[in-house]
């Protein structure tokens, strides 16, 4: 109760800080409008439908992007664990492209794929796939050995050992990789939605974009706020449940 | 090629017979020579214990036994089979208890358990239960690894070893990381299970206390390169007790014939 208290005290006093600046007419309402506008940006494009719209587009490219990304790595990852030739293959490969920001992607994604829905699935797809791929291999790389030779003596081999011992063994490795390619993957979507319009489908970088092109500072502000809304339910939808069974099987961050 | 063209029939019901192995570890900078030409001839249903300090290769020639590792002369024969990889008929309780974290104490139970072919589920289920109540842990089922203690992981690891009827078990020090009061507790438990269950039990420790108590044979071990030097058949009657003055007797002597087996300045270790 207390902390709650704390919380909503802080934030109430941000806004209210904004407020007071706002209306102390030192800076034009154009740059910096009142918490007020905002809201009511957020309530009528909720109500139009806009703001629903285009976080369903964005929402959809980036899930189909990042699963396919999930898709790849893993089993790469789990490849490159394994043989020297697949770690100084595509493991120095992933190493190399996880250097390069995922924005880097957009061009040459634009330039093949043209401005299409493809090219921002690409640009996503490389945002997760090798960070996923690299936390896997260091996941299936620091199991300790014990668990593969008691695996092994009770009969578990090939497919049954990747699945059942070195999968759930990198578990804490991987998810952690999984939440850092989420979060390359929605950056370098969002870059890509403010850069590139595409005709197929009105995302929420293309709005934040617009709201730019008209100076609409309610709207650039409104967006935000929803990319960081969508950020945080993510959060706590895709990986908190994982990180709380991770802690409760492990005892890891327990108090 | 089968067992029997590579070695003439042995005596009868031998379960498990190491010939001539050797092993030896190679870097780049040294070799070191593991094992040199040990010979064991191991009983159905005997408990047999191999002593000896560290170093001289006791675990390597258990992980031999397993499968887990190949020897570089010699072979070993479980059921007058060559032994070429790991198998579940010789199961192997590790040092650590090696337990996985992502199942709980009955899922880790049942890992073994859902590997061994011709049972159902509900077969398995109850073969996993009455073996947490075999090393009285029942009330653990559900719980998470993290969440027991050292003495009740090995437990665990026990009853995990045993769960799907090995012909063999096969132990490396299992009691080594516990403390003494732990230790004795599942001595008692480990002779109880083997006087219902006559399991084929090769049990690898530095105690020869501990080798005195458990084992009907104790192979003793000397180091660089690892020997088997003395055989001594432990006649004492079961259910024993640990700190008897008939154990103690064949703990000094073995302990005494281990320590003329050790160069002089490994004496006071030993």
């Amino acid at each position: 109760m207390k902390r709650a208290l704390v919380v909503f005290a802080f934030f109430a006093g941000l806004l209210l800080i904004w407020q007071l600046a706002a209306a102390s007419g030192r800076w034009s309402p154009v740059l910096l409008p009142p918490p007020r506008a905002i809201a009511l940006y957020l309530w009528e494009s909720l109500w139009d439908g806009t703001l629903l719209d285009a976080a369903a587009v964005t929402m959809k490219r980036l899930l189909i992007g990042y699963f396919i990304g999930v898709a790849l790595g893993l089993p790469l990852g789990l490849l490159t664990s394994t043989s020297e030739h697949m770690q100084d293959t595509v493991g120095a490969l992933a190493l190399g492209l996880q250097t390069l920001p995922s924005v880097c992607w957009v061009p040459l994604a634009l330039l093949w794929f043209g401005q299409t829905e493809t090219a921002m699935l690409f640009v996503v797809v490389m945002g997760t796939l090798w960070s996923v791929l690299l936390a896997t291999d260091t996941g299936a790389r620091n199991i300790p050995p014990i668990y593969a030779r008691a695996a092994r003596t009770m009969g578990s081999e090939g497919v049954d050992k990747w699945t059942r011992v070195i999968l759930p063994a990198s578990l804490p490795y991987v998810v952690s990789g999984m939440k850092q390619g989420w979060a390359f993957a929605w950056r370098s979507l969002m870059a890509a939605e403010i850069f590139v319009t595409i005709l197929t489908g009105f995302g929420l970088g293309h709005l934040l974009q617009y709201g730019r092109e008209l100076s609409a500072m309610d709207q650039v502000i409104g967006v935000m706020l929803v990319i960081v809304f969508i950020g945080l339910i993510a959060d706590k939808l895709l990986f908190s449940p994982w990180e709380r069974f991770l802690h409760r099987r492990w005892g890891t961050g327990l108090k | 090629m089968t067992a029997s063209d590579v070695h003439p029939p042995l005596a009868p019901a031998a379960k498990l017979i190491v010939d001539g192995v050797s092993k030896w570890f190679r870097t780049p900078r040294a070799e070191v020579h593991v094992l040199d030409n040990i010979d064991l001839r191991i009983a159905e249903g005997e408990f047999v214990c191999l002593v000896g300090p560290s170093g001289c290769g006791k675990t390597t020639l258990l992980d031999i036994m397993a499968g887990l590792t190949k020897p570089d002369e010699g072979l070993v024969l479980a059921d007058e089979r060559k032994v070429e990889g790991p198998g579940r008929h010789r199961l192997v309780m590790f040092q650590e208890p090696a337990l996985f974290p992502w199942l709980t104490a009955f899922g880790n139970v049942m890992f073994g358990l859902k590997r061994k072919p011709g049972l159902s589920n509900a077969e398995r289920r109850d073969i996993a239960d009455y073996h947490l109540r075999l090393v009285g842990l029942d009330k653990f089922r559900n719980v998470f690894v993290h969440e027991l203690s050292g003495g009740m992981r090995q437990r665990i690891a026990l009853a995990r070893s045993l769960a799907p009827d090995p012909r063999v078990l096969l132990m490396d020090e299992p009691f080594a990381a516990l403390d003494a009061i732990t230790r004795e507790q599942l001595y008692g438990d480990l002779q109880d299970i083997w006087r219902k269950r006559r399991k084929t039990i090769v049990f690898v420790t530095h105690d020869v206390r501990e080798a005195v108590f458990l084992g009907d044979r104790v192979f003793l071990l000397s180091p660089s390169p690892g020997r088997v030097r003395e055989e001594f058949n432990i006649a004492l009657p079961r259910p024993r007790d640990l700190h008897s003055p008939e154990v103690a007797a064949v703990v000094q002597q073995i302990t005494l014939a281990l320590r003329g087996h050790l160069p002089a300045s490994q004496d006071a270790a030993a």
